[in-house]
């Protein structure tokens, strides 16, 4: 089998797993996806059915029953989710992006502990960094984590927090070392159990898109963790979360091509059926402009991700970051201006809940927003491509 | 239950055009399971999930056809065995059936699975072939399989309905659409495809001599290539099950043809 890191085209697994989700997706996630976004719930029905295709294992490695799939092929599943339902594809991102604290940073006893549940989709996970004042400068987190003997009492609140209300376990990021010189030393990660007395879902938010997708605001009123559960030393919280964004943005960046393809896909349909001086508008220059842009850039958004999961996995460790913050920025404005366009193309149609594509359009608004604003993406770009000159 | 299934990789018929400048079936593109040949492989994968056993899955062709051998083995096969040798391009029907005749006598089996026929050349004739080299029963046309005391029983096609057939084994078994829509792999049978054995076996290793079989010992040759004639306008009736019917009816009538 070719290295994956030498090659431009997806090796045959890889095409055979793409195509498996694609299927999937266009025969029983598509026609939920109207549903989900009107009904604004988690939709455990589909959960099940990702948990049951083994899709929630693909990250996981195969001593855990997982599939052991690389991240090139994580993002393929995400993408093609997505691709039929932006809330489907983030189930994926997040339950990949929540475990991946514990693949980095967990002990064996941990992966064993942990793994094999989420592997298998009997539990779901959720990552809770943000705060309502810790959003792009997370070394302001004020969550503290205090250490009682044999556990950690935790108190504070979280907010923007994917699944947090649906997980059964949740990785929270909290101060351990309130004094450390840089704040960068300051956080330390924990797996807290949904269930703990004390771990409250203070409020769900409405939000503007991926709607099936709930966003919680969370609160901790002293609850006792185990010290075993702690991921890393402590003070290490900081930069396992780093790590972390360097292999989740490039999820989000599938969650965004996918987004544009599934635009991309709607308009041409729409073009080729849509009679207006007595052709089909796809015969018209103008609407064929807007397709072949919508289409190269959609590709090349494509190729950057592609490209950034290669290098992620293969490349040099210190370059990470960088592919991770490019793939996520360019497949991001990507989405929102290929789903804008999209919506352009169907006219009025493209702005009534009769077609997907206004439901695109709000769900493509997120991938400029979270795993990392777009603001944030350029800032690791440039400070990587800075210290790299220097 | 050991089951032989011959899984062909040929162009996918969905694709436009299938024939190179020489013309011949132009192999170099993205190959697929010959649909009767997956047919097949569904039946023997149902046989041994009920039974036990395994399935192995062989292919004659270049190299590109271990692609399809590794979709067989991610729908469920046990392993696989690709025949290959460039002095096999341009192997007529007979040459194909002696080396997969030569490659299926090496291993142990108790069916041989085969569709009756191929979307690229169509000729339906390896399946029997192969029988008569191989000394062993041909049930064709099959649209059920399951195993008997006596060895296996097979529901036959015919023109008006059903024969029920039975035979010792081992046998060979020409499998057709009847026998159920291929299941997809699975996100974990495709991972798994990864670790499973695909043997390499050329016309050496089959101990078959280059000069007898293949291009070179090729009784039939592509000599012309003819479209087939265009068809006039097709005149498409719709409308209420009735009126479509009568004017059916007296289209033919005004023919003569009824």
């Amino acid at each position: 089998m070719p290295d994956p890191s030498s090659t431009f085209r997806l090796t045959e697994e890889q095409v055979q797993l793409r195509d498996a989700v694609r299927t999937l997706a266009r025969e029983q996630i598509a026609p939920r996806a109207a549903a989900i976004d009107r009904e604004g719930t988690f939709p455990h029905d589909i959960k099940d059915l990702l948990a049951r295709q083994d899709i929630l294992g693909l990250p996981f490695p195969e001593a855990y029953g997982g599939l052991g799939a690389d991240l090139l092929t994580v993002c393929l599943a995400i993408e093609e989710l997505s691709r039929a339902d932006a809330t489907t594809g983030l189930i994926l991102a997040v339950h990949a992006l929540a475990a991946t604290p514990i693949l980095l940073a967990g002990t064996p006893e941990q992966k064993q502990q942990w793994l094999p549940d989420l592997a298998a989709g009997r539990r779901l996970i959720a990552f809770a960094l943000t705060e309502a004042e810790a959003g792009s400068d997370p070394a302001a987190t004020r969550t503290r984590a205090t250490r009682d003997q044999t556990h950690y009492r935790i108190d504070g609140s979280k907010r923007f927090i994917s699944h947090a209300s649906v997980a059964d376990v949740v990785v929270v990021f909290a101060v351990t070392n309130p004094d450390a010189e840089k704040p960068s030393r300051r956080l330390s990660a924990f797996l807290v159990e949904t269930s703990s007395p004390g771990y409250a879902v203070a409020r769900l938010e409405h939000k503007m898109g991926i709607r099936g997708s709930p966003t919680a605001e969370l609160t901790f009123d002293d609850v006792r963790v185990p010290a075993a559960n702690r991921l890393g030393a402590e003070g290490e919280g900081f930069a396992i979360a780093m790590r972390t964004f360097e292999r989740s943005r490039p999820g989000i960046a599938a969650q965004a091509v996918g987004i544009a393809q599934g635009a991309t896909d709607e308009a041409v349909r729409y073009s080729r059926q849509r009679v207006q001086f007595g052709r089909p508008i796809g015969e018209l220059q103008m609407i064929q402009a807007m397709l072949a842009d919508m289409a190269a850039q959609t590709e090349a958004a494509r190729a950057l991700l592609y490209r950034a999961c290669a290098e992620i996995e293969h490349g040099p460790a210190e370059d990470a970051a960088r592919w991770a913050s490019m793939c996520k920025l360019v497949a991001g404005d990507t989405a929102m201006k290929v789903a804008t366009d999209a919506v352009q193309v169907l006219g009025g149609y493209g702005y009534i809940e009769d077609f997907p594509v206004e439901r695109m359009m709000r769900d493509a608004k997120i991938t400029q927003l979270y795993e990392g604003t777009q603001q944030i993406q350029r800032l690791v770009i440039a400070r990587s491509l800075l210290r790299a000159s220097a | 239950m050991r089951i032989v299934v011959l899984t062909k990789p040929v162009p996918d018929p969905a694709a436009a055009e299938h024939l190179g400048p020489d013309g011949r079936v132009d192999r170099t593109g993205g190959n697929v399971i010959n649909g009767n040949d997956e047919y097949a492989l569904e039946a023997a994968l149902k046989l041994v999930e009920t039974h036990g056993g395994e399935v192995t899955v062989v292919a004659m062709s270049p190299e590109t056809g271990r692609d399809v051998l590794r979709k067989a083995l991610a729908m469920g096969a046990t392993r696989g065995v690709l025949i290959t040798d460039p002095a096999l391009a341009g192997a007529d029907w007979l040459s194909t059936i002696r080396v997969l005749a030569a490659a299926v006598r090496e291993m142990e089996f108790d069916l041989l699975l085969v569709g009756v026929d191929t979307s690229d050349g169509g000729a339906g004739l390896v399946p029997a072939g192969l029988a008569a080299l191989l000394g062993l029963p041909y049930l064709s046309n099959a649209a059920t399989i399951e195993p008997v005391d006596a060895g296996v029983r097979v529901n036959r096609i015919t023109a008006t309905g059903f024969e029920t057939l039975e035979s010792a084994t081992p046998a060979v078994i020409g499998g057709t659409q009847a026998l159920g829509a291929p299941r997809y792999p699975t996100l974990k049978g495709i991972m798994g495809a990864r670790s499973k054995e695909v043997a390499v076996r050329t016309l050496g290793d089959l101990g078959l001599d280059p000069a007898t079989v293949g291009g070179a010992a090729a009784g039939t040759r592509v000599v012309d290539l003819r479209r087939p004639p265009e068809r006039g306008q097709a005149k498409m009736v719709r409308g209420p099950a009735a009126d479509v019917a009568r004017e059916v009816v007296e289209f033919l009538a005004a023919r003569g043809f009824i």
